[in-house]
């Protein structure tokens, strides 16, 4: 009966404690976006972590995204000549980076290189006490450090998806024609015809709930750092992980919503 | 003491989990009185000036600051009654990614909105006033020794003339000679300023040379307070073990960090 008890007891712990860390993001979330749209904005600092977010992201992504585009147009060839459907590449290479690939991909890698880099940089202000110090000199700190990343995030994720989408295409125009023997002018008209606006909408929609839970992951972990430096790199593996994991997660949500 | 009183505590009690750090603090700092609140390591100082400042909430008891009681203030009221001070922290706390002006100028610019190049022209003085060059300014925190770290943080603490300055061990990791010209800067600032000013340390020489009176803070509670020309002779075992640094005597040092 004893042992019996332990166990529920461990279980309640554990729902306790989830439901504990729950609240804790919920009322951490309610407030960054209430700074997200109050004024004072910060346009120097939400300027920054565009160009951090965003532009330094580029070769990243873009790297990514030609080589994700490449092997989809050998995959879907290799599958679809089963059928004698290999003609159906470059709809399926467009309709993939758009709609999935080029949003998840993006978002995944921001999640590694940005929502770490956030995490790592609010951790470190935490533990050497320069959000407190924030705080004695009249600043806000999820005005001041939270708001901007969040804001250049929902903004700029989307610019990179866009971005992902063009070269992803792209790579898998090089590889069906210069491997696979698709006529260049056939391939374009084809993807062309393709090309609906509401399936790249609905990427970028991903997208920028994708910079949201990226950022904010970032900067959640950040904001609650404790414990010197093995603190800040326990919340950087936390962030890019739980955002990771949320993206894939959200990305089925948004899937079954928008189609 | 002086007659009107700046910062009243009272019944001032602080818990980590089980753990009593703070367990009815009670303390009077008067206008432009320099109070040094002596005590070991994890005796509560620091999470006492945290209240005192808002960065923590109390679990219970009152502070006062100019008559005006701050525990259950809104956030924009709260950030009225910060403009009154200035903080010194104990590692500097200076904003990495700033160069040094903008790390003083910091709460003129974002705090009270000021015009950036006026703002920079009050750094430099600042910077100026503890000893620092205005070439110092244009270089980044991390280029700068641990002495000047502290000259910074000392500039920024006083850049915006607080009524109230608080400082957080502010000679710890420095060499003696350093520590001292810290000493000297921040008697100077302070009677500048003519502020007020509350110091935490465990650091005697620093105690001796910059406190009008001092507060001894022992298991959350304060156990002394005289001025410092009586702390040789208060007669408790308590200070008097503490000051002259004595292994034995009724202090039982805490093994465990808060």
């Amino acid at each position: 009966m004893e042992g019996f008890l332990d166990f529920l007891a461990s279980i309640g712990r554990v729902v306790l404690g989830f439901l504990v860390a729950t609240g804790r993001f919920a009322l951490f979330a309610v407030t960054a976006v209430s700074h997200c749209v109050r004024p004072p904005i910060y346009p120097r600092l939400i300027l920054k972590q565009v160009i951090d977010i965003g532009y330094y992201s580029l070769p990243v992504v873009g790297l990514t995204a030609i080589f994700t585009g490449m092997v989809l147009a050998l995959q879907t060839h290799t599958g679809f000549s089963r059928f004698s459907a290999q003609g159906a590449v470059a709809t399926v290479v467009l309709l993939s980076m758009t709609r999935e690939l080029g949003p998840v991909i993006a978002a995944l890698m921001v999640a590694g290189r940005i929502g770490a880099a956030i995490a790592a940089e609010i951790g470190t202000m935490r533990v050497t006490d320069q959000i407190d110090a924030l705080t004695t000199l009249s600043t806000n700190p999820f005005k001041y450090l939270v708001a901007p990343r969040i804001l250049a995030g929902v903004a700029t994720l989307p610019v990179l998806v866009l971005v992902a989408d063009v070269i992803g295409v792209f790579g898998g125009f090089i590889v069906s024609t210069y491997k696979l023997g698709f006529n260049a002018a056939g391939y374009i008209g084809q993807t062309a015809d393709n090309l609906r606006s509401e399936d790249v909408i609905s990427g970028l929609i991903k997208a920028a709930v994708f910079g949201f839970i990226v950022t904010m992951m970032g900067c959640y972990f950040g904001y609650h750092s404790r414990g010197g430096a093995q603190g800040v790199g326990a919340a950087t593996t936390y962030a890019v992980v739980s955002a990771s994991i949320l993206v894939l997660l959200v990305d089925y949500m948004l899937t079954s919503v928008l189609f | 003491m002086s007659d009107t009183v700046k910062i009243k505590v009272r019944g001032l009690k602080k818990s980590f989990g089980r753990k009593l750090v703070l367990d009815g603090v009670d303390l009077d700092v008067g206008v432009g009185e320099s109070v040094v609140v002596i005590g070991g390591s994890g005796s509560g100082k620091s999470v006492m000036v945290k209240c005192i400042l808002g960065l923590m909430e109390p679990d219970g008891g009152s502070i006062v600051i100019d008559g005006v009681e701050t525990n259950a203030l809104r956030t924009s009221e709260r950030e009225r009654v910060l403009q009154k001070f200035g903080m010194l922290f104990q590692g500097a706390a200076l904003f990495d990614s700033l160069p040094v002006w903008e790390n003083v100028a910091f709460g003129l610019i974002q705090g009270r909105g000021m015009e950036r190049q006026h703002a920079k022209e009050i750094a430099l003085g600042k910077l100026a006033a503890v000893g620092l060059g205005p070439e110092v300014g244009e270089l980044r925190p991390a280029e700068l020794s641990g002495g000047m770290q502290k000259r910074v943080a000392l500039a920024r603490a006083i850049a915006a003339e607080p009524e109230i300055i608080i400082f957080d061990e502010p000679t710890t990791g420095l060499d003696p000679i350093m520590a001292d010209v810290i000493n000297d800067l921040i008697i100077k600032c302070v009677h500048d300023l003519g502020a007020t000013a509350i110091s935490i340390t465990h650091d005697m020489a620093s105690t001796r040379k910059i406190a009008d009176r001092v507060a001894m803070i022992y298991k959350g509670k304060i156990i002394w307070d005289g001025a410092v020309a009586a702390m040789e002779k208060s007669g408790n075992p308590f200070v008097d073990q503490f000051i002259h640094g004595r292994a034995e005597g009724p202090i039982q040092m805490e093994v465990r960090a808060l």
